[in-house]
């Protein structure tokens, strides 16, 4: 029994790599300093398949190719920096796992759609925080200063819960077929944003946000085609969020 | 990779000092981008969409109903048919509003394909014309034929 124990261990001992699978990422890369085509490069690592997307691309930069540029910052899910778009999907690269990828395909990863492409996974968002920056992301209050906090029921609180948890990471955004499109729409993240602090019963400027969203460019320009809620990392209910403040618009108006 | 660039015979050779342009969605914004409207029209196209609609498929399936499948079907229908339904003024007034509400409907969810879909700003001016122009050409002849429609011409 006990040699059996013996050469288990040692069986394990000598494949220490077992647990690693091939991959293979499909990268696309762009590089203005080389060519104005994008093009897809094929990467094949040996990973272990309970990694994220994020360890993987950082393989391929530390040990294969150093010219591979992407954001991140975190690597937790929090900062938001590395949304990108992998297998068609926006999401976090720190946030997916290989192993629910299906890695027997080969994984493409590519930079979020709507913005402009910089180089390789890194867009310019400048465009989508110029957004937020429009939506006065920000409590506006009236009359003195409290000398406390300013005091909130958990009722009142819970009411605009689900929006205070955006991250910024601009999947949602970028997921939207509208923003794609064309022109001023202010997307989902500049909403989402907008809607913490218009249900939040310490604000007072809910009005004046309102109107700005009023704009042509503003929440009527919504499809409700819901690519911003199955993108949203952080499981906002966008979309729901987006037909609030049109709900608040409405019955402000009648 | 790097090697192709050159047998390529580009005309412009992309290196760190002449970097290749990036491909600007049209989202800056310039002088030239439209200010803030600060009008409820969007909210009022919006609503009305939702209330149209709503009176649309009461309209529209009643109307499918008594043309094409109650009392005989589609051989049923003539003009006798016609001149007969218009004599009522409740057909009349149902007609009509059918008419107006579902062209008015129809034209304001083409304008906003118009406005997702079109890339430039003379492609969007001449398709909208166009679109207004057949909406109100719709309009007025149907409401013009409802209205001054005689039987008992041959």
């Amino acid at each position: 029994m006990s040699s059996a124990v013996m050469d288990k261990a040692e069986a394990e001992a000598k494949q220490p790599a077992s647990h690693l699978i091939t991959a293979t990422f499909r990268i696309r890369r762009f590089n203005p300093e080389v060519s104005e085509e994008a093009s897809w490069e094929d990467f094949q690592l040996e990973i272990d398949p309970k990694e994220r997307v994020l360890d993987a691309l950082h393989q391929i930069k530390w040990e294969i190719d150093g010219t591979l540029t992407f954001r991140r910052s975190c690597a937790h899910g929090i900062c938001g920096s590395d949304a990108m778009r992998i297998n068609g999907r926006n999401r976090l690269a720190c946030k997916t796992l290989i192993k629910d990828l299906n890695p027997d395909q080969p994984i493409t990863v590519e930079a979020i759609k709507g913005l402009t492409l910089l180089k390789d996974l890194v867009v310019d968002m400048e465009p989508f925080f110029q957004a937020y920056r429009d939506v006065m992301p920000f409590l506006v209050t009236s009359g003195n200063e409290p000398t406390r906090e300013r005091l909130q029921s958990a009722e009142d609180r819970e009411r605009f819960d689900d929006t205070t948890k955006c991250i910024l990471c601009a999947a949602c955004t970028s997921s939207c077929p509208v923003f794609w499109n064309d022109g001023q729409y202010f997307g989902p993240a500049a909403i989402v944003n907008a809607h913490r602090f218009i249900f939040d019963s310490r604000d007072e400027a809910g009005e004046q946000r309102l109107e700005i969203l009023n704009d042509k460019d503003g929440v009527w320009r919504c499809r409700t085609v819901f690519n911003c809620t199955e993108a949203c990392p952080r499981g906002i209910e966008v979309t729901k969020a987006i037909q609030e403040v049109k709900r608040a618009l409405i019955t402000r108006r009648f | 990779m790097a090697t192709d660039i050159e047998t390529t015979g580009s005309s412009a050779p992309y290196g760190p000092d002449n970097p290749a342009p990036v491909i600007e969605p049209p989202r800056a914004r310039t002088s030239r981008t439209p200010k803030t409207t600060r009008t409820n029209f969007e909210l009022y196209g919006w609503l009305f969409m939702r209330l149209s609609g709503i009176v649309l498929v009461v309209l529209v399936i009643g109307h499918l109903l008594i043309q094409l499948v109650l009392d005989g079907g589609v051989s049923k229908i003539g003009f006798a048919f016609v001149a007969g339904r218009w004599a009522s003024p409740f057909w009349q007034t149902w007609d009509l509003i059918m008419l107006w509400l579902g062209m008015l409907h129809g034209a304001n969810g083409l304008r906003t394909i118009i406005n997702d879909y079109a890339e430039r700003d003379s492609t969007r001016l001449w398709l909208k014309a166009l679109l207004y122009t057949a909406t109100v050409f719709t309009i007025l002849l149907g409401t013009l034929v409802i209205f001054t429609f005689d039987p008992n011409i041959r």
